[in-house]
């Protein structure tokens, strides 16, 4: 390719040809609507898209790709705008193609445990339409109420429940994909064993740059016939990690174990009055799900194993309402993080459990050397941390500070062995930390995988893999609650 | 035999390099040489000279499953992984393992083991082939389930497949060698990693086509308190159909639930396994012997039955297919391969991971490759795949089945296509184009030519 992709004329003269795939109302052209696009989840990175469309079809999204492929423009998929790497960050000089039209489940077969949705379909919404069989769908970001299921094949979302169930890369069995050339393919046929390479597989966390998802059969799971949630509060997260790894390694695998220290604690406890018992430096949530004898043994032995590391009090929740009130607190960590400082840096790094207690202790000692306050809330048990970096963004020298710290803790996790991100992805967010993770050698291995997908380099140019950035720029700075949060029509994280 | 001696290339990319022997065919084609490395380093120079030299590679663990898929369009060079055998790290507390490629499932069994730990990962012990017994070489034990490298390329799985997934679902971090001779790493030694694509997924079922896997890191699981397996005995597979029904709508939560059906006239075989906590493994096991009890005689036992991970899938010789469809379907698959198998008059082995939703299916050699073949792809119409679907799913969604042969004689390939209909093949191609645009990594051995 020589010439660059995307001049302003180039679009223009895109617009009465995706009108007519799309429909009037399926194109937005002026700037002022534009600007609702322009950032996803992570706020810190804005730009604005050149055309927005919003196909209801798998052939209008293929109309468009090939639009743009023919016209050499730049193409980015969004689902609901969740996402917290800048994956779906539009590009100035091309076309947003939004998914959120495209929302209907379209199938549930439940003795074969599958459903086949379109992109748009929000991840709760499976799962509400699966309980009248007796199942849902595992995977369970914390936006699960707003994200869709077509953000959580290109992220490959987890959740707090993902180390027991997996992620979203073992629930999905098959994908309807328009190509970045706009040819309408199948990945898999659903059945989890398709003769040929496991492109599903390849696909799902690819972050946009392999196509644009139009189907989704998804993989359904029973719900447990019992569940229960623990809170064990600790004085210090030491207590807690020792808890961790003696639940471990006593062969008990729960459905969640999070930690959260004792800063975020108050937070929450400030934010939403969640009445985590007083005093404690670190508390631990703990749910168990399964056959219920296995549970109620399983939860006995938790029970002994967090009072043996020193729990020194220990809530089980008795019914629905009271494991919710338990995660309440968890879950509205983030945003009450927000409520305590101007500003923070959210990471998403992941160490191996093992190195929990030395990851922290160095966080910490990093903090204090650094004057920037940290707040740790995190899947325990899978060692993917979300340390929150709080500083006041009207002190440029705090904002340098905490950038710096920032950075440092994510060369904490990959010299632990661990990964710079665990469910929020790379996007333009930690682009420039992937090749501390690899080596060139393997990241040009990868671009074999982009190189035979989108040859044009036209499908989210510019995501997951390193381009110079410019100095200064550090990843994931966020200034204040996520609006979605802010409006209550979400929880992030 | 070799008549040319060993380019010097080879020999000195690789200490460990000897002619091949009759021993050494892949799928009935001699290669010239077998190089068995003893490091990832060793076996990116061995991929660097032999890329320079033009020669075609076959990557081969334990030989257990070599000869499945195509014969190769070129042999030249057998990369053995034997001598990749070393857990490089098992952190225990971690539940995470790295190992290299050619470790055996069963070492690595042992390993972990005694951490009280597992890769739940079961594919069958299988024995060498008549068609490969040659001498057998020293120290090769009789059955094998395979390597790592072997059993991820093959995406071989067993019983667990139902609760743990195949390799692919437990495979966290990769080390291979590119045709070109380059080492990739992709994921890592965290079971929660996002970063970069994950090329292990695209390596896991790729059959040796896209490079020589050297290492890998899994996820590991503790091996369970107690096992129990509830069996019972079908007259008929409409029976056994429904037996697996109510299993998967009970509470039981199993990890496994096979069946086995070794003869068109005998009696199907249902077993399920359950793990977990003692006392209530008891209790879900004794509620599901109730449950299976309604259909004739069930019961409950710590042992597996004899025939588990020992089905048609567990043969080594003959011509064994797998057959993979959504759940709800297990009764038309039965029925359908009651009637393909009937047709081309052939009683065949049949079973596998029903409520999974693969099953195999199996002939022996002296079979007649005509019928062999007939069955298949009259099994492949019935089944929706390459020919008229009886409901044929909307908007061009490939058929929700798939037959595929995962080894057959000779003369069975000549007439049928292994792989059969193989949906996004132009995407595989391309992808197959950009890691080896050379074709030397075991050329034409997987479906549509790849």
């Amino acid at each position: 390719m020589t010439e660059r992709p995307g001049s302003p004329a180039d679009l223009a003269g895109l617009i009465p040809q995706l009108t007519a795939i799309c429909g009037p109302d399926g194109v937005i052209t002026d700037p002022m609507e534009l600007r609702t696009y322009e950032c996803d989840g992570l706020t810190a990175h804005r730009c604005s898209p050149g055309l927005v469309v919003l196909p209801e079809t798998a052939a209008q999204v293929a109309g468009v790709v090939s639009a743009c492929a023919g016209a050499k423009v730049p193409f980015v998929a969004r689902g609901s705008g969740t996402g917290l790497s800048g994956g779906a960050l539009p590009r100035a000089d091309g076309v947003l193609i939004v998914t959120a039209r495209m929302r209907r489940i379209l199938e549930i077969d439940a003795a074969s445990r599958r459903a086949i949705v379109e992109p748009g379909v929000t991840n709760l919404a499976v799962s509400k339409a699966a309980q009248q069989y007796g199942l849902f769908y595992a995977p369970d970001p914390s936006s699960q109420q707003i994200c869709s299921v077509g953000g959580n094949v290109a992220e490959n979302s987890g959740g707090a429940h993902c180390l027991k169930h997996g992620f979203t890369v073992h629930h999905v069995t098959g994908l309807e994909i328009i190509t970045p050339d706009g040819e309408l393919t199948w990945l898999g046929d659903g059945t989890g064993a398709a003769p040929g390479y496991d492109l599903v597989g390849a696909f799902t966390g690819s972050e946009g740059t392999l196509g644009i998802v139009t189907k989704i059969i998804v993989r359904l799971t029973p719900i447990p016939e019992s569940v229960t949630t623990l809170l064990a509060a600790f004085e210090t997260t030491g207590q807690g990690g020792a808890a961790v790894s003696a639940i471990i390694g006593a062969g008990i695998l729960p459905a969640a174990i999070e930690m959260m220290d004792a800063l975020s604690i108050e937070a929450a406890e400030a934010a939403v009055a969640c009445h985590y018992p007083d005093g404690a430096g670190a508390v631990l949530i703990v749910e168990l799900d399964g056959p219920e004898a296995d549970v109620r043994s399983e939860t006995a032995a938790v029970r002994k194993l967090a009072e043996r590391a020193g729990a020194f009090e220990i809530v089980e929740a008795a019914d629905p309402a009271e494991r919710a009130a338990i995660w309440t607190g968890r879950k509205s960590a983030f945003a009450a993080v927000g409520r305590i400082s101007p500003a923070y840096i959210v990471q998403d790094g992941v160490v191996p459990r093992t190195a929990l207690p030395e990851v922290l202790d160095r966080i910490s000692a990093l903090s204090a050397q650094a004057g920037i306050r940290v707040a740790n809330v995190f899947h325990a048990g899978d060692g993917n941390l979300h340390p929150l970096v709080l500083f006041d963004d009207s002190s440029p020298e705090q904002a340098a500070a905490a950038e710096v710290l920032s950075g440092a803790i994510l060369e904490e996790c990959i010299a632990h062995g661990g990964s710079i991100t665990g469910e929020h992805g790379v996007g333009v967010d930690k682009s420039s930390y992937l090749p501390r993770m690899f080596g060139a050698d393997d990241l040009d291995t990868m671009q074999l995988l982009r190189c035979a997908f989108d040859p044009a380099g036209l499908c989210n140019p510019g995501k997951i893999f390193p381009t110079p950035r410019m100095c200064g720029e550090a990843p994931g700075i966020r200034r204040g609650p996520h609006p979605l949060v802010a409006s209550g029509q979400g929880e992030i994280f | 035999m070799l008549a040319e001696p060993i380019p010097g290339q080879i020999t000195a990319a690789c200490q460990a390099v000897r002619s091949a022997t009759p021993d050494d065919a892949v799928a009935g084609v001699q290669p010239l040489v077998v190089a068995t490395p003893a490091s990832t380093e060793e076996a990116s120079a061995l991929l660097r000279a032999a890329a320079g030299l033009g020669l075609a590679v076959v990557p081969r663990g334990a030989g257990t499953r070599v000869h499945w898929g195509n014969p190769p369009e070129r042999c030249d060079l057998v990369i053995e992984t034997t001598s990749l055998d070393q857990v490089i790290e098992h952190e225990a507390g971690d539940l995470v393992a790295t190992v290299q490629a050619g470790l055996t499932l069963d070492r690595l069994a042992e390993v972990l083991g005694s951490a009280g730990q597992r890769l739940a990962l079961d594919p069958p012990a299988l024995g060498r082939p008549a068609s490969a017994r040659g001498e057998p070489a020293a120290g090769r034990p009789a059955s094998t389930r395979g390597t790592i490298g072997g059993v991820l390329a093959t995406g071989a799985a067993g019983p667990l497949r139902l609760r743990y997934g195949t390799g692919r679902d437990l495979l966290i971090g990769i080390t291979v060698v590119r045709a070109d001779g380059a080492v990739a790493r992709s994921g890592g030694k965290v079971v929660k990693n996002v970063a970069g694509y994950d090329l292990g997924k695209l390596f896991a079922g790729s059959a040796g086509t896209l490079g020589l896997i050297t290492q890998a890191t899994f996820r590991l699981h503790p091996l369970p308190a107690r096992t129990a397996y509830v069996t019972a005995t079908c007259a008929a597979a409409v029976d056994a159909c429904r037996v697996i029904g109510a299993v998967m709508r009970s509470p039981a939560s199993p990890v496994a639930a096979e069946i086995n059906w070794a003869s068109a006239n005998q009696p199907v075989q249902v077993g399920v396994a359950l793990e977990g906590d003692p006392a209530g493994v008891a209790e879900r096991s004794a509620e599901l012997a109730g449950l299976l009890g309604r259909e004739g005689v069930a019961s409950v036992a710590d042992e597996p039955p004899p025939w588990w991970g020992a089905g048609p899938a567990a043969q080594p010789d003959g011509t064994v297919l797998q057959i993979a469809f959504w759940p709800a379907e297990l009764g038309l698959v039965l029925a359908g391969i009651q009637a393909a198998a009937t047709a081309a008059g052939l009683d065949l082995g049949v079973g596998g991971s029903a409520a999974a939703g693969v099953l195999c299916a199996s002939a022996p050699a002296g079979a007649d490759p005509g019928a062999v073949a007939e069955f298949v792809t009259s099994l492949r119409v019935a089944l929706g795949q390459g020919g008229r679907a009886p409901a044929p799913p909307a908007d061009g969604q490939p058929a929700r089945a798939s037959v595929v042969v995962l080894h057959a004689p000779p003369e069975v390939g000549k007439l049928v296509d292994l792989f059969g209909p193989v949906p996004s093949l132009a995407l595989m191609r391309a992808v197959k184009n950009q890691f080896d645009p050379a074709r030397m990594m075991a050329p034409g051995r997987f479906g549509g030519g790849i």
